[in-house]
């Protein structure tokens, strides 16, 4: 059977409808090229990696496949807002403005990562770039987007922070407490539920009993913006601009995007290898589905040939890539106790003007 | 010094009030702490004085009042969160061992997370087994963290305005028994009154014994004390008041001069505070100890609700005096 939804088309059709999004420019949607060929290259580039055990380490959770799902709907954000994910970080990191030397770095538990070497694949973060990270627990960084979210509403800014959340958290406490937290407190979160159609190895019907995840949401009294075919970036940022928008000026809000996953759940997963159905289900959503090649032949439709641009980005990305390898693996390893030991804490600035003295006397 | 006795609830309210209203930052959320006024009564009046976006009811969602606590101090608040047992803060053991404590280490220090978690904790009361846990060494297990754990009015005060001050998530738990007890405070207690993180305090000297120990378990040492002193037993009582940092220096001193020990708390008797102090001692004091260390914890056992089999399994200052003279 093929992952795809039955009610897709009604679903989209019902979005089209309501939307009235200015279309994105056609600069805009060459960056989306830009950014989604990039993050392709860079994580089948890891996989590779990976493959070759020069990137070490049991888990790197890939976003080939997903990359229209963070492509668009971050394109609707503006600089002062947030964006947090779990584990599949990677194409989030990228999209936001990384450095992808810095990434690959992290990758390889180098001094020179993002993280210094201390997160991994599962932990990309960037303060300058408001992403407050990539978190390994399913659904623990739920309540760390409705905390961050708090902040902007507790000082009365109308910066949205955008979640990303998998299809398997949404089957856990922390979905459920931090999506009504966020109703009560109406906390300005977008929460982006990015459904592959798998848990780990768990189908979604098989995980679930309310299977369009997005209604979940509902339960709470959140405004639900619907499924969106993920695999389409131009779908994406319409809805997203409108659920950013709305979030901003009201309070959270919920889109449930469909995407699928190419490298399995992470790269030691070989269920795709070991099950017929599986590897036939991947088949048809590279070939019917494929987000890159949905883009590029919606940039042609509108824009005619612009194969040299496209060309261009390609070996952009690949020189890029190759860069941020030859980076990374040129980098030095962390090694000594001091690299081992520093920033468990923050060390401490308080002053502690206490006169010992005080309640000495006292008994 | 002129001194007047203060329940530690009324000194833990005391201290919260005073950072609140010095720093906007800090905002206090939990169940039940604004309009029901707290369900120990520690934040009474605060809605009034500070309103709904400061004084914040949550729902019973213990997961995500530890986690939304982490964004938001990472985000730049300083959050004050109260479980209102410490029972209920397992369900969010998650948040406060792989997040609290872990997003500044695993971005290397890109992040920071100031914020205090409080915890009603304690046995006793009739309560019954899943209400009756004193398990402060289980969040004290994972660096990344503190954990304070003070003994008396004061120090709660000094050691809670230091919790919320510093820029590191602290676990401060409040004695349920020792809510109501009064203890002396200073007149002239100066509103930047800190108790440094990390340091532990000699609460009464002697030279014959060392008992260490920490929250209500110094309560039980000090009563022990003023028994053994009456057959002319002089016991040392060290509250390490910290968990995390844990002040050994301030044992090894101690235990230096007296060359014994017993370990007072009121946890559970296994991996536990008594344990690793006494491994501490054992590796390095091996050449002061004059006798074995003993450990006087709870019984190991889920407590009960019937009263005197209950009171069997919690320790007391009878178990301290015990303890003290098999080693004398």
């Amino acid at each position: 059977m093929v992952y795809f939804p039955t009610d897709m088309e009604e679903q989209i059709a019902v979005i089209d409808e309501g939307k009235a999004m200015a279309a994105p420019s056609k600069e805009m949607l060459l960056d989306w090229y830009r950014q989604m060929v990039l993050i392709r290259e860079f994580e089948e580039t890891c996989h590779q990696l990976y493959e070759e055990k020069r990137i070490t380490g049991v888990y790197l959770h890939l976003y080939s496949g997903h990359e229209a799902s963070g492509v668009g709907s971050m394109a609707a954000l503006r600089k002062t807002d947030h964006v947090i994910t779990a584990y599949r970080d990677h194409g989030i990191a990228l999209i936001l403005g990384m450095d992808p030397k810095a990434v690959m770095a992290e990758m390889m538990g180098k001094k020179t990562g993002s993280s210094g070497g201390k997160g991994g694949s599962m932990h990309l973060a960037s303060k300058d770039h408001n992403f407050w990270g990539g978190y390994a627990i399913v659904g623990g960084h739920l309540p760390l987007a409705a905390g961050i979210a708090l902040e902007a509403r507790y000082r009365g800014k109308d910066d949205v922070t955008m979640t990303y959340v998998g299809d398997g958290a949404t089957n856990n406490g922390y979905f459920h407490e931090s999506l009504n937290m966020s109703a009560i407190w109406d906390l300005p979160v977008l929460w982006i539920i990015e459904n592959n159609g798998y848990g780990m190895g768990t189908e979604v019907e098989r995980a679930s009993g309310q299977i369009e995840l997005h209604r979940k949401a509902e339960a709470y009294g959140i405004k639900s913006f619907g499924r969106v075919d993920a695999q389409n970036a131009l779908e994406v940022y319409a809805v997203a601009s409108k659920a950013v928008e709305y979030a901003r000026s009201n309070g959270p809000a919920v889109i449930e995007h469909v995407t699928y996953r190419y490298r399995g759940h992470g790269v030691s997963d070989k269920q795709y290898d070991a099950r017929d159905d599986m590897s036939a289900e991947l088949r048809e959503w590279v070939k019917t589905r494929e987000p890159i090649k949905i883009l590029r032949d919606c940039i042609e439709s509108q824009y005619g040939d612009v194969s040299e641009i496209l060309a261009k980005h390609k070996e952009d990305a690949r020189k890029i890539v190759a860069e941020s390898v030859a980076y990374a693996e040129a980098s030095e390893l962390p090694s000594s106790y001091d690299d081992l030991l520093s920033n468990t804490y923050v060390a401490s600035e308080l002053v502690y003007k206490t006169d010992q003295s005080v309640g000495a006397g006292i008994d | 010094m002129a001194a007047r006795n203060v329940a530690m609830r009324e000194a833990i309210r005391r201290a919260l009030r005073e950072e609140m209203r010095r720093d906007e930052n800090v905002f206090i959320m939990g169940e039940e702490v604004a309009h029901w006024q707290g369900t120990h009564r520690v934040t009474r009046g605060f809605l009034e004085e500070f309103g709904e976006r400061r004084v914040r009811d949550t729902p019973i969602s213990e997961m995500a009042i530890g986690g939304l606590a982490v964004g938001a101090a990472m985000a730049g608040l300083r959050p004050v969160a109260e479980f209102m047992t410490i029972n209920f803060a397992f369900l969010a053991l998650d948040a406060i061992a792989n997040h609290a404590a872990k997003v500044r280490y695993f971005f290397d220090g890109m992040f920071k997370a100031p914020l205090v978690y409080r915890a009603a904790s304690g046995w006793g009361n009739q309560a019954t087994a899943s209400h009756s846990h004193a398990p402060e060494p289980i969040f004290a297990h994972f660096p990344g963290i503190y954990v304070g754990c003070p003994s008396n009015s004061l120090d709660a005060y000094g050691m809670l305005k230091a919790s919320i001050r510093d820029d590191n998530p602290v676990l401060f738990t409040e004695s349920i028994a020792l809510y109501p007890k009064p203890s002396p405070m200073p007149d002239d207690l100066n509103d930047d009154y800190l108790i440094p993180i990390g340091k532990g305090d000699i609460k009464r000297e002697g030279a014959d014994v060392s008992l260490v120990a920490y929250a209500r378990g110094v309560d039980w040492a000090l009563q022990a004390a003023r028994q053994l002193a009456r057959d002319d037993i002089e016991a040392e009582v060290v509250d390490l008041r910290w968990l995390r940092p844990l002040d050994m220096e301030l044992v090894y001193n101690s235990f230096k001069k007296t060359n014994r020990c017993v370990i007072v708390e009121e946890s559970l008797p296994m991996y536990s505070f008594g344990g690793e102090i006494a491994a501490n001692l054992q590796e390095h004091m091996f050449d002061y100890m004059d006798a074995p260390i003993k450990r006087v914890a709870a019984e190991d056992v889920p407590l009960p609700y019937s009263k005197d089999i209950e009171l069997l399994a919690l320790p007391n200052a009878r178990k301290v005096v015990d303890a003290v003279k098999e080693i004398l």
